[in-house]
């Protein structure tokens, strides 16, 4: 047993360092660092520069394009992205829509899908949820009916993320209803979201800002050869997307990097007289959030090692998901009792670089923190509900 | 970055649980602990036989020259087993300071026997004002002749009224509280003037509050430096602490993998309790709180290994982890047992009184938590 990283490790560490140092654009830095939100041209453009040093798909296999890195190399590029507070890439592409085609598709289908979403010149969303199938997946009622060389989709998906800036959709859609097990006749499709019949209609979220979006099919013609693997077999590898971003969204790194800002944050932030860090209530539940965190952090390392003797990630990154989302949710609480007053102007235009400094209500990134804490209830609700977690857990952990 | 343990390492957890399996099996457990020396003899002597009261010493001592991941490994087992032999008090407490400080002599007068299993030995590390402060010491040690004369009050003394010696901090100088002026003492338990008041506790250990009178020991009984025990006393309390952890995160997962298998027999309603989703997302989260503490331990096994910086804050997070995270599991299998939960038939009441005793040792979830802040800060 050893916590050391071996020579070769941390030489990957200093290049890796090094790279997010000197490549990662000081413009998006700046919006990163002051909560502004990326748009489509700049997670194009920072995903071009990761594309160029051949990092953009870290988990593909190496004759797609990924990396081929070590458990332990993967753990320590997402540390050292997460301190250069640099965003990863879109998922629903790289880690989501790809994994699935390389592994269930044709090799015609690799070809043809696969180089565009390494290059980032198509953008991908997710199309499983529907407004009558959310928990409950399987019960998700969009059709696509044979009909000659293309199916022909009707239905709606919704919690669309980023739908709105997306080039192509992957579903789970309905090929037949005529089976034993509501689990059956689900396959997994690739839509051309330009195709007629497919219209995208905005939610606008808690904080007031538009992320995700509801999805419409009308008639919607996909030629055949946009079914992954087989037809009927969507529900399985739908299962396996969702535990490879289960793991995804724990986001460990990301919160490590948050919980030092906040210990920064609050050294400096008056509380009665001393830091606000130095006031107990406050002092003992950051400390709390960074034990758990901790412990979640070795959790994953677990796993990872798991993964490097060739386990795949089973049911137990469930857990890293409910814990994950758990501390996230605590971290974004945390912020906003930091912000105090500033945590309550509601100002959405001044979240842009542009906005005239003069005309900033509140300072910093504070005003965003409440906006953050509203928007990221959704963590325990996406990719299958915590509770949802825990049913699958129960299940095929415990086997109850 | 490895979590994998030697083949050595491993047969050394086997050796633990196959000894359980084949000769520590519940009713023996409490037959040991109803009996009055609270603790078998005879299974100490196999203990010793099986080299387990050897593994942390240096082999130049006669020791097998383990580290933290061995004492994890077994203290997790005793954990399972719920063993009641005082392994703690005798290897990491008292035969861990001597480990740090014993001078020749010293070793062969006492050491030599711990190891052997023929000495018993306690730290008295409590005293009755200090809650859970180490160096808060009101019995003073005053220089006379060429000894030191002893005189205050221990509690809580782990296996004090077996015990042939007792290591005793006491204060040579300095104000109740400080660090500086603790000096260790090396106690035959038959001197004159020592009172012992001996007692079982809820977790069926044998302990003892201890009463000096003016009692009398060599310059020779100095164990490491005059007035500089302080930095000893919480090395040795650290590695107690994370020994208890240990311990813990054995019986946290015994504890939810029995209250499972409980889950999955019990029949109410015509159908296995377990099918029950309320029943079902409580044991998700004790396993969750197994896992995380299972974590934390590995954590803490692999710093302390380095002697990183990270050493003393793992410790903190890890008491703070399993003092939480332990009662959690606790409360929830005996919840979920029922009423049989709360019957002294049942091992699970026992395993929760011994989680219950590991929260408050050495400081319970909230002291740790508040060490980690002032370490972080």
């Amino acid at each position: 047993m050893n916590v050391n990283f071996s020579e070769e490790d941390l030489a990957f560490q200093q290049e890796v360092r090094t790279f997010f140092k000197e490549k990662y654009p000081q413009d998006l830095r700046r919006k990163t660092d002051s909560g502004i939100k990326l748009g489509r041209d700049d997670y194009i453009r920072w995903q071009k520069i990761l594309y160029e040093q051949g990092w953009a798909a870290v988990n593909w296999p190496v004759k797609f394009g990924g990396t081929g890195w070590s458990p332990v190399q993967k753990f320590i590029y997402a540390n050292e992205m997460a301190q250069a507070n640099a965003p990863d890439v879109v998922p629903f592409g790289m880690k989501m829509a790809g994994p699935i085609i390389y592994t269930y598709g044709t090799a015609e289908q690799c070809e043809s899908f696969l180089p565009d979403i390494l290059e980032s010149n198509v953008f991908y969303c997710q199309g499983y949820s529907e407004p009558g199938a959310g928990s409950d997946l399987a019960s998700l009622k969009t059709r696509a009916d044979r009909d000659g060389d293309h199916y022909v989709v009707n239905g709606t998906k919704t919690w669309t993320t980023l739908g709105h800036l997306a080039d192509w959709i992957f579903c789970l859609v309905r090929t037949s209803s005529d089976v034993a097990r509501r689990q059956e006749g689900i396959s997994f499709l690739l839509i051309d979201m330009a195709t007629p019949g497919v219209t995208v209609k905005p939610i606008i979220t808690i904080e007031g800002e538009l992320e995700v979006n509801e999805v419409h099919f009308e008639d919607v013609k996909v030629p055949l050869g946009n079914l992954i693997g087989e037809e009927g077999k969507g529900w399985t590898y739908g299962k396996v997307l969702l535990q490879h971003e289960r793991t995804n969204i724990a986001g460990v790194s990301r919160s490590k990097f948050r919980l030092e800002r906040l210990r920064e944050k609050t050294a400096q932030e008056i509380n009665g007289g001393s830091p606000l860090l130095h006031d107990r209530n406050f002092a003992r539940k950051l400390a709390a959030a960074e034990i758990e965190l901790k412990a979640l952090e070795y959790t994953e390392l677990r796993t990872l090692a798991a993964i490097e003797v060739g386990k795949a990630p089973g049911p137990e990154s469930s857990i890293l998901k409910i814990r994950g989302t758990e501390v996230q949710q605590t971290i974004d609480e945390l912020f906003v009792e930091a912000a105090g007053y500033y945590a309550l102007p509601y100002v959405p235009e001044q979240y842009d670089l542009e906005y005239p400094e003069a005309d900033r209500v509140g300072y910093g990134a504070e005003t965003r923190s409440s906006l953050v804490y509203f928007n990221n209830r959704k963590a325990s609700i996406y990719g299958g509900s915590n509770e949802i977690q825990k049913n699958i857990i129960s299940k095929h952990v415990l086997g109850l | 970055m490895d979590f994998t343990v030697t083949e050595e390492q491993s047969i050394l957890a086997d050796s633990v649980a196959k000894f359980i399996e084949n000769d520590y099996d519940f009713e023996t457990r409490q037959k040991i602990a109803d009996s009055e020396l609270g603790y078998s003899q005879e299974m100490w002597k196999t203990y010793a036989e099986l080299g387990w009261t050897a593994v942390p010493f240096d082999e130049d001592d006669g020791g097998l020259g383990g580290g933290p991941v061995e004492l994890m490994l077994m203290m997790e087992q005793f954990g399972r087993g719920l063993l009641v032999e005082p392994f703690l008090a005798n290897i990491v407490l008292a035969g861990g300071v001597l480990r740090r400080t014993a001078s020749p002599e010293q070793k062969e007068q006492w050491l030599a026997g711990i190891i052997e299993g023929t000495t018993q030995a306690a730290l008295a590390f409590a005293e009755p004002q200090a809650r859970f402060d180490i160096n808060d010491i009101a019995t003073t040690a005053t220089a006379e002749g060429d000894g030191f004369v002893l005189t205050g009050r221990k509690t809580l003394v782990l296996n004090g009224g077996n015990a042939d010696l007792l290591v005793v901090p006491a204060r040579t100088s300095g104000a109740q509280t400080d660090q500086g002026g603790i000096t260790l003492f090396a106690v035959a338990a038959d001197s004159d003037g020592i009172d012992f008041k001996r007692y079982k506790t809820v977790d069926a250990q044998q302990a003892a509050d201890i009463q000096l009178e003016k009692v009398r020991v060599d310059a020779s009984a100095v164990l490491g430096e005059v007035d500089n025990g302080f930095a000893i006393l919480q090395a040795v309390i650290d590695e107690a602490t994370f020994a208890v952890c240990a311990e813990a995160v054995g019986i946290m997962r015994t504890m939810h993998d029995k209250t499972v298998e409980y889950a999955k027999n019990r029949v109410q309603f015509g159908v296995p309790i377990g099918s029950f989703q309320a029943l079902q997302h409580r044991m998700v989260e004790t396993l969750m709180s197994c896992e995380q503490s299972q974590s934390l331990l590995l954590w803490g096994t692999m710093v302390n290994n380095t002697g990183n910086n990270d050493a003393r804050k793992s410790i903190h997070a890890l008491k703070h982890q399993v003092g939480t995270a332990g009662i959690h599991v606790a409360k929830e299998a005996v919840q979920i047992h029922g009423a049989m939960g709360v019957t002294w038939e049942l091992d699970i009441a026992h395993y929760f009184k011994r989680l219950t005793a590991i929260d408050l040792l050495f400081g319970n979830a909230d002291y740790h938590l508040d060490k980690y802040v002032e370490l972080a800060q």
